[in-house]
């Protein structure tokens, strides 16, 4: 399976990653080589296998529509890189016209 | 004339009422102070496992069915990634391919002037809310609330199937007064409860195949809606008439301008990569838990519409407007069950007390007159206690004071005078007084009379029951002859 130097900048780019060429090149040999690996699994024939999302054979696990305490504004803030009084604080975004 | 069909659509986000968010136990009350209501599951820190609240699916299941949907037998969630500050973790927890719901349809009542028309519904899906954003007026920063990242969303998705700004207003309208049958939501627009995006396109007249569309958004009430509509029609007519192209992009409306601006976009090539998320279980609905939810559905308004025709005697139209609000309907019932006559009470709320409601921009139950109270000034009016035309000024002081209105009628002194001898009396005046009339009726314009009438009314400050004011004048008017 193919996987370009244009496809890991992309990739790249929607994760915010700033990578050199030198990684691009390297990700991109290295990303080839998994995804060749994974591949394989296109050889089994899967026709009388449902799909599934989860390996664990699990389902309907719910909880009951029951406050839990909050956490205080102090700890929630505790990790922010910067706040302005209770509010997180980050660079401005905006969509605007 | 024009060369154009439009083609409307419409995406509808509303947030289910529960006690606690979607994935985790945080409560959701609107207007708590900031970031108060916030823990490590919806905050997105490393380690923690979203859970699924019952309620909430039990909720957008009651909407799935109210709306005719499909329901999935087994739904899963997915991860819908991209990055912007008001969302915590760098994706939204939403549903991709297997939505609790599909393919619905909403009936659309008909209205004064126009026929009743369907809404298809694409599908209706769970997801998380984000978090708020409050930008600082002429600073390089900005606020973030996550109070609201991780309350409950129902995002239902209809088919293109309006043609005019009115047909998606009057869509958006039925939608809202089911939604507020079923009791999932306060349904209320400036709590931001309910929020509406619109995705539209023109293509030549009698083509099948859709022309490209723009998606509007920042839309905050229902009249913006069809506003923005319309002058998204325009734009796009003289883009495609001057030979331009209409590109596919998200716009904003500008209420105040009044139009819709380019919306600087939010991430290249919407690029979500949604993948499975792996933190939840897939869901699996049996049947009988279907059915469950669809037994607690209250009776909706088509349905209620057909009962009021048969049970009160209601036209069609009668019994479509009212049963199209459900307090609306459920004022008029206990109106009727207070002793109301049925076509009466329908009468008064379709007339003077909605009339009072568009005045004052307020609701029926905040016109200070209880369903209790109106079905005694209809059994007044009834009873010939008051005129009609007394009642409507009845009407007006009972909304003044909260009054009930037998009181009132005795504190006004408005009780109709229904006693002949009275109105003998005032007649035998208002012949003597008025000797222009009353020659003119016996030279045989009859029409005079109502002249007659109407100094009579005016004798006895309008108590007086008109139709008896006419037969006695009749009468005093033979004798003098």
């Amino acid at each position: 399976m193919a996987f370009e130097e244009s496809e890991v900048r992309y990739v790249a780019a929607l994760a915010r990653l700033s990578l050199t060429d030198e990684e691009i090149h390297r990700f991109s040999t290295q990303l080839k080589q998994i995804l060749s690996y994974v591949d394989k699994l296109n050889q089994l024939k899967t026709d009388d296998i449902s799909p599934t999302s989860h390996g664990i054979p699990m389902q309907n696990v719910f909880r009951k529509d029951e406050v839990i305490p909050s956490l205080d504004v102090e700890k929630a803030l505790s990790n922010a890189p910067a706040r302005e009084g209770p509010f997180f604080l980050v660079p401005r975004v905006i969509e605007d016209a | 004339m024009s060369a154009f069909e439009t083609v409307i659509g419409l995406e509808v986000h509303l947030q289910l009422a529960t006690r606690t968010k979607i994935f985790c136990g945080c409560p959701t009350l609107f207007g708590s102070s900031p970031n108060s209501q916030t823990c490590p599951v919806c905050l997105g820190l490393p380690g923690v496992l979203p859970v699924l609240n019952r309620r909430t699916l039990e909720s957008g299941l009651k909407v799935a069915l109210a709306l005719n949907c499909r329901i999935q037998p087994a739904l899963k969630f997915h991860r819908k990634n991209y990055f912007y500050p008001d969302l915590p973790k760098g994706f939204q927890i939403s549903q991709y391919d297997l939505p609790l719901s599909f393919e619905g349809v909403l009936e659309v009542p008909a209205a004064a002037e126009a026929p009743a028309f369907a809404v298809r519904i694409h599908r209706a899906h769970l997801e998380e809310d984000a978090g708020k954003l409050v930008h600082k007026e002429g600073s390089r920063a900005s606020l973030v609330d996550y109070n609201r990242a991780g309350i409950p969303l129902l995002e239902i998705v209809t088919e293109p199937d309006m043609r005019t700004p009115e047909e998606a207003y009057r869509c958006l309208q039925t939608l809202k007064h089911t939604l507020q049958y079923l009791d999932v939501s306060d349904c209320d627009m400036e709590k931001g409860s309910l929020r509406c995006d619109a995705n539209i396109s023109l293509r030549p007249a009698g083509a099948k195949e859709l022309g490209v569309k723009t998606e509007i958004k920042n839309l905050n009430s229902f009249k913006h809606v069809r506003n923005a509509l319309a002058y998204e029609i325009r734009r796009q007519q003289e883009a495609l008439s001057s030979g331009g192209k209409v590109i596919q992009e998200t716009r904003l409306w500008d209420d105040v301008k009044g139009v819709t601006l380019l919306m600087r976009s939010k991430e290249f090539a919407h690029d979500y990569r949604y993948f499975p998320e792996p933190d939840l279980v897939p869901f699996v609905l049996q049947s009988e838990e279907i059915q469950a939810v669809r037994r607690t559905l209250p009776e909706l308004p088509p349905a209620r519409t057909r009962r009021f025709m048969e049970q009160y005697g209601l036209s069609s139209y009668d019994a479509g407007r009212l049963t199209s609000e459900k307090q609306l309907a459920d004022y008029f019932e206990s109106a009727v069950q207070a002793g109301g006559v049925p076509k009466a009470t329908a009468n008064w709320i379709q007339g003077d007390l909605l009339a009072a409601c568009r005045e004052r921009n307020v609701e029926i139950l905040d016109l200070k007159v209880p369903a209790a109270h109106l079905a005694q000034l209809v059994l007044l009016v009834e009873h010939q206690t008051v005129s009609s035309r007394m009642a409507k000024d009845l009407l007006k002081a009972m909304m003044k004071t909260g009054e009930a209105p037998e009181p009132l009628v005795k504190r006004l002194g408005m009780s109709q005078v229904t006693d002949s001898g009275t109105l003998q009396a005032a007649a035998q005046t208002v012949v003597q007084g008025n000797p222009k009339a009353v020659s003119d009726y016996r030279a045989g314009k009859r029409q005079a009379i109502k002249f007659l009438v109407g100094q009579l009314m005016a004798r006895t400050k309008g108590q007086a029951n008109p139709e008896l004011a006419h037969r006695i004048l009749e009468s005093v008017l033979k004798e003098g002859a």
